[in-house]
């Protein structure tokens, strides 16, 4: 029989490995969004998760919510990469450096 | 092992080789297409969840647009790989130990002994007329409708940065101004000259 936490585990393995892209693709700025993607979705397994098991629907508000954020972030964070690779020709994180930080 | 059980396994399988794959894939384009995978098993796990509507919106926005934009994009861009794949097994050490440690202690804490059957008993089935997305629009329509305008506006936010920001006009087309063209004055357009009438040319008469 399932339990909740066979999906809290499952969740949290695949926040895991999102850390684990996020470290390994710091230099590809497409994977590290997809990467943030995987993230947002394990935190929503685990929403949906709690709600089912505690009887409570607002967890999945939440999730609805969420999906709207990541859904706009990605729009705008795949428009700025556009417009980098515009600009410099590359999306190379190294290349990224015009603010002298 | 009864038939959740096993699909439970199966998706949560597909989902984690899909993740892995996303991360460790040379190919952008291959990248995004285990994602859709992987937000397609997704929505699977969510089924059993008895989120229904969920899991269909997750189909459609995630793999129905945003992963649409993310390989439009990957497709246009021109990407050196070779530059962007280096320094990739340098941090491996360090990174799997960091993940691994991060999936073993929060698999301490969220073990059985604290979220199992017996802390948190499996809720009962639903009827069999019971409507997910019924429950989630009641609660959505009068409790959180506040929120729901403000991720309206979020929405509409995202839009225009995402329009303003990639826009951009050449310099050399042709194109209209409307301000202009509703400002323009009548001496701006037709222009009333003063010229004397002319006589009947002597060439005119010689063609008759």
């Amino acid at each position: 029989m399932l339990s909740l936490s066979h999906y809290l585990i499952l969740g949290a393995i695949l926040f895991s490995i999102s850390v684990l892209g996020i470290f390994l693709n710091r230099k590809n700025l497409i994977i590290l969004l997809m990467a943030i993607e995987l993230m947002l979705l394990a935190v929503n397994l685990n929403f949906i998760a709690f709600s089912h098991y505690l009887g409570d629907a607002s967890g999945q508000i939440f999730v609805f919510f969420i999906l709207t954020v990541a859904a706009a972030e990605s729009a705008i964070g795949l428009a700025i990469l556009v417009v980098l690779f515009r600009k410099l020709n590359t999306i190379h994180v190294d290349d990224l450096d015009q603010l002298q930080g | 092992m009864n038939f959740l059980t096993i699909v439970f396994y199966l998706f949560a399988a597909i989902l984690l080789f899909a993740a892995f794959r996303v991360i460790t894939t040379r190919n952008p384009i291959q990248a995004a297409l285990f994602l859709v995978l992987a937000f397609f098993s997704a929505a699977g796990l969510w089924l059993t969840l008895e989120a229904e509507f969920l899991a269909i919106a997750l189909v459609m926005v995630y793999v129905g647009a945003v992963m649409v934009l993310f390989l439009f994009v990957v497709m246009m861009l021109d990407i050196n790989l070779d530059r962007l794949r280096e320094g990739f097994w340098s941090y491996l050490p360090l990174a799997g130990f960091v993940a691994t440690m991060l999936a073993l202690e929060m698999a301490v804490v969220l073990g059985s002994r604290s979220f199992g059957l017996s802390i948190v008993p499996a809720p009962l089935a639903h009827a069999a007329n019971y409507s997910n997305t019924r429950e989630l629009g009641l609660l959505l329509y009068t409790e959180y409708v506040y929120p729901f305008e403000l991720a309206a506006v979020v929405l509409l936010v995202a839009i225009v940065a995402a329009i303003a920001l990639t826009m951009r006009r050449r310099k050399h087309t042709k194109h209209q101004d409307p301000s202009k063209q509703v400002k323009v004055k009548r001496d701006q357009r037709l222009r009333v000259i003063n010229m004397p009438s002319e006589r009947a040319s002597s060439t005119k008469i010689s063609g008759e």
